[in-house]
């Protein structure tokens, strides 16, 4: 059952031409985790705002087109209520942060003040979530004191514990450290495996390709692609169109038109890199496979 | 333009100790990486090189001088840095005056900030939008309008951290195209990173921090190799170095020329 739908949304932001977002069709199941992907400039950003009732309740605009979450239509609906069905997580955590706060606990504990959750409730919710996210050591320290990475932490685990229904993140790992990623993705992972429905925009092909249910690949605010990781982020249309891709995807890429990669399918996983790989090496060596 | 550090301590005033005893050189001309977990102190350890840090113990000299005996501004005539939040530090009404300030500040005279400008901006592809102003620009585009600002000042030492952060793919290779022109004229590149295969493509040399102290420092097919050190900073190796461990290559690959090369073996 969809809980995200998206039909004809086609987006202007205000004094701009050229629509951000043209004609999307979307829908996302519950529980299900979609990633994102797109160049800069593509409309990914744009299509977070537009999920969470920024646009155009805060951006203005021209929207056209209908976008439904949890069975609501955005349009009809006002932002105050749209929050508890949908968070996000934004791109910038410098942008996130309250300002308000002075630790990182009272900065996650800000949207349940501010939607009426009893104290007791509260703090429980809160240390629960730092546990989750791995920040509990992080707790008194104010928020503008921490690193990059450690700010982001904060912001997704501000969103994470109103336990929206529809979890919209914005790059949430963009400067975190390599194993950081891969545990937050661990985490976001689990969000969905709980019914948590999630949409993330992101440019780390490896994490999604192992992560990640679904890839929607979007360029000049349109859909390019939609289907599994493994034949979204395998397809030639992606190098054509300049997008990132696993560097497992292009060794194998270049492996194959040197007839040293023999599978029809090209891998993103190092699993599937492996795999594939292994079996020239032990025949080059005189080994069976 | 050489960079030595001598037994660096820094606490911040009301943090732990950010650096616990750091030494290491840096010779002119060097391209070098950083990389390490959030808060293992990589930014911390770059703002002393220009002075916007000072050290609570030890020394660092940027050439003959020593960073506590020059004020920033006179740093900035050696010490380019490029900041992660391209927002921390744009400020002019358009990217030509942006571009042309650090130069005009560091005492270039007319002719001389108009070609570096020029230079500037044609390395990063932002010719055609000098009248613009930075903040009508896309995030990934103000980012390159923070690295031409300091490229225009034409410093032997250049410093970016986090350039590739939140960059799809064609401007990931207009930052690595931008790092390989500095190179081949002789700048010292020092980059704060945690694309690891950004790392891999693009540098000599890797220095790996860990809560303040220097984990690995060598040659970046030697740093890079070492999976079990690295994950103590959260630091996984390449994608095609862990491809080749797993394959069982002798020798650690950190791109595609080295892997394919070593799997025709």
């Amino acid at each position: 059952m969809a809980i995200v739908n998206l039909q004809n949304v086609t987006y202007t932001y205000p004094l701009t031409k050229t629509p951000a977002l043209q004609n999307i069709n979307m829908q996302v199941n519950e529980g299900e985790f979609v990633a994102v992907i797109g160049p800069n400039g593509a409309g990914k950003s744009t299509l977070c705002y537009t999920l969470a009732g920024f646009v155009p309740h805060f951006f203005k605009g021209v929207i056209t087109g209908t976008v439904e979450v949890v069975g609501q239509e955005s349009s009809k609906s006002n932002l105050h209520e749209w929050v508890l069905n949908v968070g996000l997580a934004f791109q910038n955590p410098f942008n996130q942060i309250s300002g308000a706060k002075y630790t990182v606990f009272d900065e996650i504990a800000f949207g349940l003040e501010n939607t009426g959750v009893p104290r007791e409730e509260m703090i429980s919710r809160v240390e629960d979530t730092m546990k989750l996210t791995g920040i509990s050591d992080l707790a008194d320290r104010s928020p503008y004191s921490l690193s990059g990475g450690q700010q982001q932490r904060v912001a997704l685990t501000s969103i994470l514990v109103m336990q929206p229904k529809v979890l919209v993140l914005d790059e949430p790992t963009s400067q975190m450290d390599p194993i950081g990623t891969r545990e937050v993705f661990g985490v976001i992972r689990t969000m969905a495996e709980k019914g948590m429905t999630v949409v993330l925009v992101e440019h780390k092909v490896e994490w999604i390709a192992n992560f990640a249910d679904r890839v929607i690949a979007i360029q000049d605010g349109q859909i390019l692609l939609d289907g599994k990781p493994g034949d979204v982020l395998t397809s030639d249309l992606l190098v054509e169109k300049g997008f990132g891709i696993s560097r497992y995807t292009s060794v194998a890429r270049r492996a194959k038109a040197l007839g040293l990669w023999k599978r029809e399918k090209l891998p993103v996983t190092l699993d599937e890199a492996v795999e594939g790989f292994d079996p020239i090496l032990q025949r080059e060596k005189g080994v069976k496979p | 333009m050489k960079i030595e550090i001598q037994d660096l301590h820094f606490t911040y005033p009301t943090g732990p100790e950010a650096l616990r005893g750091i030494s290491l050189t840096i010779d002119s001309g060097e391209q070098v990486a950083i990389v390490g977990q959030n808060g293992a102190g990589k930014t911390t350890l770059v703002k002393h090189f220009n002075g916007l840090l000072q050290p609570t113990s030890g020394l660092i000299r940027v050439g003959d001088w020593n960073t506590k005996e020059h004020s920033v501004a006179k740093l900035a005539k050696h010490v380019g840095y490029v900041f992660q939040n391209p927002d921390e530090q744009l400020f002019s009404k358009n990217v030509g005056t942006e571009v042309a300030f650090g130069p005009k500040n560091l005492g270039f005279n007319g002719d001389q900030v108009q070609a570096l400008v020029k230079d500037a901006l044609a390395l990063t592809d932002l010719s055609d939008k000098t009248e613009t102003n930075p903040y009508d620009l896309s995030p990934t585009w103000r980012k390159m309008v923070a690295l031409a600002s300091i490229i225009s000042m034409d410093t032997d030492i250049v410093i970016f951290d986090e350039p590739t952060t939140g960059q799809d793919a064609m401007n990931v290779a207009r930052i690595a195209n931008v790092i390989k022109t500095l190179r081949e004229r002789g700048k010292t590149v020092i980059t704060i990173t945690h694309d690891i295969d950004f790392c891999a493509e693009n540098f000599d040399r890797v220095i790996a921090l860990s809560q303040g102290k220097i984990l690995l420092d060598g040659k970046a097919n030697d740093v890079l190799g070492q999976e079990q050190v690295l994950a103590t900073t959260y630091v996984d190796p390449p994608q095609l170095t862990r491809l080749g461990k797993r394959l069982g290559f002798k020798e650690t690959v950190k791109n595609e020329v080295e892997f394919l090369t070593t799997l025709k073996k």
